[in-house]
């Protein structure tokens, strides 16, 4: 396997033709380091996939790697999960193009976090099985919540994978100089192998190996830029002022944000749209106990917190680093490959071929951590809420169970390979902001009212979730960045960047008045039901077990 | 389980648990959504206060600054509610557990 994909990637090497003029890895000479660190990594991963392919047996092998994960790895793998090649270079490369502005996203994501284990993680693992759809449908009937829950997972998980891999696609371009629909497909293949073999214990590993490369990996970068400063702040931002076109504009808010409304529907999308990502509240199963699900959720913050710290270092110490180097800069004074290049240029600035190959493998391990999480994480919506609860009505033997998933999983594969593909020349930046949106319009509202309002009806729920669904993507829709700049309309009819403000007030004003209206007997049952979730969600008592081996 | 839970629901020493935890769990949540929305809405609504040099002859913002620290404060706070769901709530959790399986 790993021979053959050597070969691949060599015979491409030296046969690209269609790497572009501003290509910043010259297609002649291949970064050997990179190639040699990404087919170490790969093997790596692949050998653990084979390892945790004889221990993934059973529904709960498969879903939470029975349960066995320690709240530090878990930690580490949430952070592998959550810090995407978006994060990495998106938001360096948008400290380095406006400075501030950079630091705005990068606090968005992560002030999700504290949300996540003040309210939600321990409930969670106190009521859930597999999926954040168990604890919803605790109380509720299962066919209308999994069914609805089902559709924001998938909704989610496609919107992002088609993000991630287009975004793949470009950048291992790029990097390895790889054809765009042979880098689309690698990712995809690698990814079926990680999830159908290994479920979620080959998945966690994949995600645990990444975070620490690229913790290390980033914290290298920066302090390679602070050693360079004396480790003075003051002097890096002094000089990064001096030479960005902006001066020191670069040090205040700029333009990124300028209406209220846009930046507190950015911010409710960010904040609440973290705690619905279903890949990342899935991982609160992998845990023994609620007690390691919030030391989890801790470590997750502490190493995207820290992260985070260091992206706007990088994007400041590139400013000053490539800013007015012409190896790394056109002739129209722009970076070459596009602003997210900016870590990937300052690794080579600061450490040469060897570190820009390293960061380049990196970077390619980011992707393959994120889609992995994100296709367990559709597929079980669909083996485990649709298959399983839906159509068998729980009676369902587990093999087939597991044997459902891991067709969904390459299905899953197959079509984000393909929507990469079709994708390849869109716009995608819109989709992560979208899946946000509805991770924080449908899973988020559904999950929290279940948990906290014992007046939360099935009704309730499913009305207002999908009430919320379908506004988050009719404002997209109409908005102005698909009506206006990708179908070429004059005017948008939703006139801001981010529906979340209006798609969430929409859902839980909706959930509340129609649970309220709801008089049946069934919304009855299901609100005397409450006192028993409240003392286990509360206890623990009555939660599924760590160890069923 | 029935039976249980509605025990552990009237014992007083559940209660008491559920009143530590969402005070906890709330204030913490008020406290990190109220200064992250500050945070957001001074950027929209008066960027200029962020644009403030506040140290003699650096070219560092108040902004900077504010948003380093929102990044630590959210570190901070979870590792303050992990501290005390350590210390003190899982305890008292226990304790109403052994209670309640006891009789």
């Amino acid at each position: 396997m790993t021979l053959r994909i050597l070969s691949v990637l060599l015979a491409i090497n030296s046969l690209n033709v269609h790497a572009n003029d501003h290509l910043s890895v010259s297609s002649e000479n291949i970064n050997m380091p990179a190639v040699i660190m990404f087919i170490v990594f790969i093997s790596i991963t692949l050998g653990i996939t084979y390892w945790a392919a004889k221990k993934t047996r059973s529904a709960s092998d498969f879903y939470t790697a029975g349960g066995s994960i320690g709240g530090l790895q878990n930690g580490l793998a949430i952070a592998g999960d959550y810090m995407s090649a978006a994060s990495f270079l998106g938001i360096s490369g948008l400290v380095f193009a406006s400075g501030f502005d950079g630091l705005i996203y990068s606090i968005g994501f992560l002030v999700g976090w504290p949300v996540i284990l003040f309210l939600l993680a321990e409930r969670l693992r106190n009521l859930g099985k597999y999926t954040f759809t168990d604890a919803v449908s605790f109380r509720l009937q299962a066919l209308p919540i999994r069914s609805l829950a089902a559709c924001g997972t998938l909704a989610v998980v496609i919107l992002y994978l088609i993000a991630q891999m287009v975004g793949a696609g470009k950048l291992i371009q790029i990097l390895f100089g790889l054809d765009y629909s042979i880098a689309v497909s690698i990712v995809g293949v690698l990814m079926i192998c990680y999830v159908t073999f290994g479920g979620m214990l080959a998945t966690t590993w994949v995600q645990t190996i990444k975070a620490v490369l690229l913790l290390f990996g980033a914290t290298f970068l920066a302090l390679a830029v602070l050693y360079k400063f004396e480790f003075s702040f003051n002097m890096l931002f002094a000089e990064a002022t001096k030479n960005h076109h902006l001066g020191e504009a670069i040090m205040s808010p700029g333009g990124l944000i300028s209406d209220p409304i846009s930046a507190i529907s950015l911010g409710l999308a960010l904040m609440f749209g973290t705690a619905g990502l279903p890949h990342i509240l899935m991982r609160f199963f992998t845990v023994k106990d609620a007690k390691q699900a919030r030391s989890s959720v801790f470590f997750a913050t502490s190493f995207i917190g820290y992260f985070y710290i260091l992206t706007f270092v990088i994007g400041f110490g590139a400013i000053v680093m490539l800013s007015n180097n012409p190896s790394f800069m056109n002739e129209a004074g722009n970076i070459l490959g596009g602003n997210n290049m900016a870590a990937v240029h300052l690794s080579k600035a600061v450490g040469g071929d060897i570190f820009l190959g390293f960061i380049s493998a990196v970077a390619f391990a980011t992707i393959l951590a994120v889609v992995s999480g994100l296709t367990l994480a559709g597929a079980s919506a669909i083996s485990h809420d649709l298959y399983a609860s839906l159509l068998c009505h729980d009676k369902v033997q587990e093999k087939n169970e597991v044997m459902v998933s891991r067709i969904s999983t390459i299905m899953l594969g197959i079509a984000a390979i393909l929507l990469g593909i079709i994708f390849e020349q869109q716009n995608v930046a819109y989709m992560v902001g979208l899946a946000f949106a509805i991770a924080a319009s449908v899973n988020f509202p559904i999950l929290f009212f279940s948990m906290y309002w014992s007046r939360l009806t099935t009704r309730g729920a499913f009305i207002g979730g999908a009430a919320g669904l379908f506004t988050a993507i009719f404002c997209v829709l109409l908005g102005p960045i698909v009506w206006v700049d990708i179908l070429g309309n004059t005017e948008a009819i939703f006139p801001y960047k981010y529906p979340a403000l209006f798609s969430m007030s929409i859902a839980f004003i909706t959930i509340i008045i129609i649970s309220y209206l709801d008089k049946s007997t069934q919304a009855k049952k299901e609100a005397a039901a409450f006192d028993d979730q409240f003392v286990r969600a509360q206890t623990g008592l009555g939660a599924e077990g760590a160890v069923t081996h | 389980m029935h039976e249980i839970y509605k025990k552990i629901r009237n014992n007083p020493n559940f209660l008491n648990l559920v009143r530590l935890r969402n005070k906890i769990s709330w204030g913490l949540t008020v406290i990190i959504i109220s200064c992250y929305f500050t945070f957001i809405t001074i950027i929209a609504f008066a960027p200029n206060i962020f644009s403030q040099k506040i140290f003699h002859d650096s070219v560092i913002t108040l902004g900077i600054i504010i948003g380093l620290l929102i990044i630590l404060l959210s570190i901070f706070l979870t590792g303050v509610y992990v501290y005390i769901a350590n210390k003190k709530l899982d305890k008292m959790n226990q304790k109403v557990i052994k209670q309640v399986t006891k009789n």
